[in-house]
């Protein structure tokens, strides 16, 4: 079968900084895959070159949606990917903190819903009925991922664990087939963390998901991966099965000062 | 002590302020006479006023703090008093009559003089709520709105001048103009933000009127056009009162037509992609909306009002020329905005009353209008940075039952 999403030789220059270079990646189908590496490796860049807010200097990205042909997607915006079904959460948490929980959420749902500047204005029969589906979806999608509780609260106001699981939601929202998840656990306690695995993996079980997830707690990727991919200074270095990537010498000496226990 | 203290401070900015304005209020050369005069009386007048204001700016800041320490109960903001009305139904209903009363027997109770006063401040509350939707929900800073507004009435001066194309059919073509120029503005500026894109709608809104003051064959410059007919009713011929009434009673028909559609639009699927985009427009492209597309509907609807109000504003006066379309219009509708507060329907129609009818009713005023707005702006920014009623925007409530 063909890989989900498949990355061949991607690279990514910042002016004269090569950010990425000549990067190979590929999920499959029902699979989590990890993208690790020390600080500044490119994992983010990576991110935003395959959500399409950068344009990749050289290599090809290519999509498989589920019961779809092969899609190149180099160079599409990034609502465009997102609607081809790859949806991304941020590093640095991006809600929308002026609107409500549920309001994030539907704005997810906004690729799947079709009303126009006419049917806001007119708000016939068919417009009322898809905001009242999208209601009651992004409330569904609330309760599988546990906001529920916070349904009606400004995202600003949620505890900082409840803004990342929120960011997973809205991303859910959009019906993907490919979860991007940049650093899910960062500033998460223990418990959220443990939470947080059994989440994705619920995800990838019951909603039929893929997930690439970039994460630095290497507790969380040993235990949640298929596979896992090693980047330094833009470039792989390694990928393989966690038990292969824990043994690797390159892998460990790209983290030398780092910590890197599993 | 505390007092000793703050009347030391005063002394201070006064003695500061009598300094700073020495150069101008105290010497004045009489270049007929060749003399010096020196008013001292003026340097007196500024250290009183300087010291009085100080003062009473010190107590102010100083309670306003104690205030935002515990809030106090006692003080009912206007907001509260609104929600408090449209909350309870029969309050609600009550307000709505009064104001439908008011309303209705506005034009029969005052002078034509009035009315025509009314008129204009009905057309800012509508251009007002048209660069809400620009301002307020996209949260795009667009300082160039006047553009629009210039473009509806010269749209009907020169089609009416060319074609004799009557009021009411030039009104949807009005409206149409607006939004092409709106899509016309909004396409190169799609990547601006902020400061930047204020100063490029700017520069816009002044092209526009640079054009047609210079462009004599096109828009018969400075000099403007003239006799531009009134709205017609059924071929009726109107005194000048009967038909000033008609356009107010329509001007009210417009502004209740337009709270309607932006009230709609704020509330579907193209408000809330408006909202998300001024959150975070990284995210908001990340989900899945189309940023280019709903920027430009923002431009587009947005102008959609202005140019609808321009075509109005034209047969009003029946006279317009390009001096109606300066800068300070587009400041003044940008000022109706965020002091009736951004985003806020009510908000912006109390802003545009308020800022409108004022300096109209003190007219003595009027000649320091910009002075009275700047420091209004000032004031309202330090006391009440929400606006004059802030949005309080009815978000999507979830609720069990809906199931
Ligand atoms: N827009 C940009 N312009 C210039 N340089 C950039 C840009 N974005 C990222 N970089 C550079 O690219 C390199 C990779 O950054 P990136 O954010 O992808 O790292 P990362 O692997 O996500 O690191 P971290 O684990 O700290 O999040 C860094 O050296 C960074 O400074
Ligand atoms: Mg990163």
């Amino acid at each position: 079968m063909e890989p989900i999403l498949a990355v061949k030789n991607l690279s990514m220059n910042f002016g004269g900084l090569r950010a990425l270079d000549r990067l190979d990646l590929d999920v499959n189908q029902g699979e989590i895959v990890a993208l690790i590496g020390p600080n500044g490796a490119g994992k983010t860049t990576f991110f935003n070159c395959i959500t399409g807010i950068y344009t990749p200097t050289e290599g090809d990205i290519l999509i498989t949606p589920p019961r779809n042909s092969v899609q190149r997607i180099n160079g599409l915006k990034p609502n465009t990917i997102t609607e081809l079904g790859m949806a991304r959460t941020f590093q640095n948490i991006r809600l929308f903190p002026k609107m409500t929980v549920l309001e994030n959420v539907m704005i997810g749902r906004h690729c799947r819903l079709s009303a126009g500047i006419l049917g806001a204005v007119f708000q016939g029969k068919k417009v009322r009925k898809e905001e009242e589906r999208a209601v009651t979806d992004s409330y569904a999608v609330l309760e599988k991922i546990g906001l529920a509780q916070f349904v009606n609260d400004l995202a600003m106001n949620l505890p900082y664990g409840a803004q990342r699981r929120l960011e997973i939601a809205r991303a859910l929202a959009t019906e993907p087939f490919l979860l991007l998840l940049d650093e899910p656990a960062a500033g998460m306690n223990p418990q959220e963390t443990q939470e947080l695995n059994e989440l994705i993996v619920r995800i990838r079980d019951t909603e039929k998901i893929s997930i690439l997830l970039i994460e630095h707690d290497m507790k969380l990727v040993m235990s949640l991966s298929d596979r896992i991919f090693v980047m330094d200074y833009g470039k792989k270095i390694a990928q393989g099965a966690p038990r292969e990537i824990k043994s690797n010498p390159v892998v460990i000496k790209a983290y030398l000062g780092e910590e890197f226990h599993a | 002590m505390i007092l000793s203290e703050e009347i030391k401070k005063s002394l201070l900015a006064a003695v500061w302020f009598m300094f700073l304005t020495f150069p101008i209020m105290v010497i004045r050369v009489n270049t007929v006479q060749n003399i010096v005069e020196w008013r001292w009386k003026n340097m007196l007048l500024v250290g009183i006023a300087g010291f009085f204001g100080s003062f009473l700016g010190r107590s102010f800041f100083r309670q306003k703090e104690k205030g935002e320490k515990k809030a106090d109960p006692n003080t009912i903001s206007v907001a509260a008093l609104v929600q408090k009305i449209t909350g309870n139904q029969r309050l609600s209903r009550l307000a709505l009559a009064v104001i439908a009363g008011f309303v209705i027997s506005f034009p029969f109770a005052f002078s034509l003089y009035q009315i025509n006063i009314m008129i204009s401040a009905l057309i800012y509350v509508m251009l007002g709520l048209g660069l809400n939707i620009v301002v307020g929900l996209a949260g795009l800073l667009d300082l160039g709105y006047v553009a629009f507004y210039a473009v509806g009435a010269y749209a009907y001066a020169l089609l009416n001048h060319h074609f004799g194309i009557g009021f009411w059919t030039a009104l949807p073509i009005g409206a149409v103009i607006g939004a092409f120029f709106g899509i016309l503005l909004g396409y190169p500026v799609l990547r601006l933000r902020g400061d930047y894109l204020a100063i490029v709608t700017m520069g816009f809104g002044e092209i526009i009127r640079l054009i047609l003051e210079n462009w004599n064959a096109f828009s018969r410059g400075p000099s403007g056009i003239a006799h531009i007919p009134r709205p017609a009713l059924f071929g009726w011929e109107m005194s000048l009162e009967m038909s000033t009434k008609y356009i107010y009673f329509l001007m009210i028909g417009m502004v209740l037509f337009t709270i309607f559609v932006v009230n709609r639009l704020q509330h579907s699927r193209i408000g809330r992609a408006w909202i998300a985009l001024r959150e975070d427009e990284i995210a908001c492209q990340a989900m899945g909306i189309d940023k280019a597309k709903t920027k430009l509907t923002a431009f587009a609807l947005g102008a959609t009002w202005a140019g609808m109000g321009g075509v109005i504003f034209a047969a009003k006066t029946t006279f317009i020329n390009p001096a109606s379309f300066t800068i300070w219009e587009s400041v003044i509708i940008l000022c109706i905005v965020v002091l009736g507060g951004m985003g806020s329907i009510v908000g912006v129609v109390s802003g545009a009353l308020v800022l409108i009818l004022l300096p109209e009713y003190l007219r003595a005023f009027s000649e320091y209008r910009m002075l009275v707005f700047g420091v209004i702006l000032v004031v309202m920014m330090i006391f009440r940075p929400g606006g004059i009623i802030p949005d309080v925007r009815r978000t999507y409530q979830f609720r069990k039952e809906e199931h």
